[in-house]
């Protein structure tokens, strides 16, 4: 299993993840043997099976539409990193 | 003399509804015992010894006014660090949650309180739970009780070390692919990882939704059925919650297992097990069949492939679960002029080493290109799994494997080789693949002193042939009595 410089990069920038040089370069070593190791799969003909998502299979779990009380935006801001009249705040997204 | 500290719930339980101790007492001998023991074993990352005198407090004053109280009352109990707990910090044993006060409790932490449980303060873990050696938490490394130079075993490994320290009477774990059964392996205590469904996720820091389920650590069988009674049930708030009728687990004690059909699984005795890990099952094995339980072997035929598969699609889930933290609502904020700054700068500083591996590597394998190739044949090999489980509790009633290939291995052993350390849960991965109720609990020590587990597995939602096994297995030894020298 070999992994480019490239893959590394575009799952980093997707996971919004900085990486030194040096990170970058132990974090391909790593992976190329995990996933290295995954290619056991390879040995299993699984054309005609079924993917499991869940361990118990549900669909549409629905609950009654009512009305009812939420946490309060004091507490849930009491933890905010930056918030202003009610809300969080960040740093400015249009120029 | 038997310190109150070594009591179990069943035992404890007796003599604070008989009077004979207070809630006080006992939390204050706790509490005594962490700040003298914990230094050695590292197993809180908070200790809430205010709030625990003063609901302790709280119940003695409802007993003394004669109020009819659950058995769990009065009893401290310390959960991982993953439950949110209101008021109390909650940090996951990351950086990126240092700090974090939750503003409401999660589905288990609300069942406890309406039990009077009361809460000694939250321990250890891998950072969010990734991990099998708790040596992955931000904060500190926990030492494993019978050799302080070896690890609890994890994620939690806090839990696991706190119980078998006597730092708590019992803990609260949680279990994506052995978090709770390989720390109670390696620790000698009793951990039991529910069926899915069985246990509100609510209010407990998400890992990989799919697998993840909650559960006790206890110091033995009695108190796993105990707090199974006060934790398990349907929850609207966990879409993935099962809405079936929840027994009273205690009925499942003192129970004969004569002619209860017992499937040993020939892939879990696998090469590179350790010897005396080997013979202590076996042991556990005959056990079982002098108390006339039928024993067979079964095969699993895809046993070896659950790792491959688990490592796909617990990363992919958790790269999911973690987008969340991004600095914006609560915990790490790093400095920074722009948004997607922020973002990148918190996760950056926030996230530790193998938290970001897994990151990357959930990532990429979701990734456009190969999402077929690794996600969909690991949800794929996630069903043959299953389906080798569902023929083989066709013949059987539970079935017996080794928890943990070996015992407790030393720390810094395997924390450079994420591959060496993923496969330390080859027994109890499947497990969670296939969504089935398991437990471990001791059955001896190696010729180091230090404690075997072995695994009892399930059909879905029949946790209480577990306990039921379990508890007889129980009756026939003293590990529970013996206790590491600290």
């Amino acid at each position: 299993m070999v992994l480019k410089a490239d893959d590394i990069e575009k799952a980093a920038l997707l996971s919004r993840l900085a990486l030194s040089d040096e990170e970058k370069k132990s974090i391909q070593e790593k992976l190329e043997q995990i996933l290295g190791y995954m290619e056991k799969l390879e040995e299993l003909d699984l054309k005609n099976v079924e993917a499991t998502s869940h361990a118990v299979s549900l669909s549409n779990v629905f609950r009654p539409d009512h009305a009812y009380t939420s946490k309060e935006i004091e507490d849930i801001l009491e933890q905010a990193p930056d918030k202003a009249s009610g809300m969080f705040r960040v740093p400015k997204v249009i120029g | 003399m038997t310190e109150l500290t070594e009591l179990t719930i069943g035992e404890v339980s007796g003599k604070l509804a008989s009077k004979s101790i207070s809630s006080v007492e006992l939390t204050k001998a706790y509490l005594d015992r962490i700040a003298k023991i914990d230094s050695k074993v590292c197993a809180y990352l908070t200790v809430c010894s205010e709030s625990a005198l003063s609901q302790a407090k709280a119940v003695d004053s409802k007993r003394s006014k004669g109020e009819t109280l659950s058995p769990l009352a009065g009893i401290p109990i310390a959960p991982k660090d993953i439950y949110l707990t209101r008021g109390i910090e909650t940090t996951c044993a990351s950086k990126i949650l240092k700090g974090f006060i939750p503003p409401y409790d999660g589905t288990v932490i609300q069942k406890l309180k309406n039990e009077d449980v009361v809460i000694l303060g939250k321990v250890n873990l891998d950072e969010f739970a990734m991990g099998s050696s708790t040596e992955y938490s931000a904060y500190k490394v926990t030492h494993n009780p019978w050799d302080l130079k070896r690890v609890p075993g994890g994620s939690s490994g806090g839990s696991a070390a706190a119980v078998a320290a006597d730092l708590c009477a019992a803990s609260l774990g949680t279990d994506t692919g052995g978090s709770i059964r390989q720390p109670a392996s390696l620790c000698g205590n009793v951990g039991l990882k529910p069926t899915y469904g069985r246990v509100s996720r609510y209010g407990v820091i998400a890992f990989a939704s799919s697998l993840d389920q909650m559960g006790p650590i206890t110091k033995d069988v009695t108190d796993c059925a105990l707090l199974m009674n006060a934790i398990a049930g349907y929850d609207s708030r966990d879409s993935t919650s099962i809405n079936l009728p929840v027994p009273d687990y205690t009925q499942f004690l003192n129970q004969s297992i004569k002619g209860l059909r017992v499937g040993i699984p020939e892939e879990f005795f696998v090469e590179g097990m350790n010897a005396e890990v080997k013979t202590s099952v076996e042991n556990a094995i005959k056990e079982l069949q002098k108390q006339g339980a039928l024993v067979d072997k079964v095969s699993l035929p895809h046993t070896g492939y659950a790792i491959a598969a688990y490592y796909i699609i617990a990363p992919a889930e958790a790269s999911s679960n973690l987008a969340r933290y991004d600095g914006v609502r609560f915990g790490l904020r790093a400095k920074s002029n722009s948004l997607s700054e922020l973002y990148e700068k918190s996760r950056t500083e926030g996230f530790g080493p193998e938290v970001k591996r897994r990151i990357l590597l959930g990532t990429y394998v979701l990734s456009a290109g190969y999402y077929d190739a690794y996600y969909i044949k690991a949800q794929k090999t996630r069903t043959v799994i299953r389906s080798d489980y569902e023929k083989a509790f066709q013949k059987f009633d539970v079935l017996v494997t080794p928890t943990s290939p070996t015992t407790a291995f030393a720390i810094g052993e395997k924390t450079n080789d994420p591959l060496q350390m993923y496969l330390a849960d080859a027994c109890t991965i499947p497990v969670n693949l296939a969504g089935l109720p398991a437990m471990s609990l001791p059955c001896g020590f190696d010729s180091k002193g230090l404690p075997i587990g072995f695994q009892l597995i399930g059909k879905s939602f029949d946790e209480g042939t577990l306990i039921k096994v379990a508890h007889a297995y129980e009756q026939t030894h003293t590990f529970p009595q013996q206790k590491p020298k600290l």
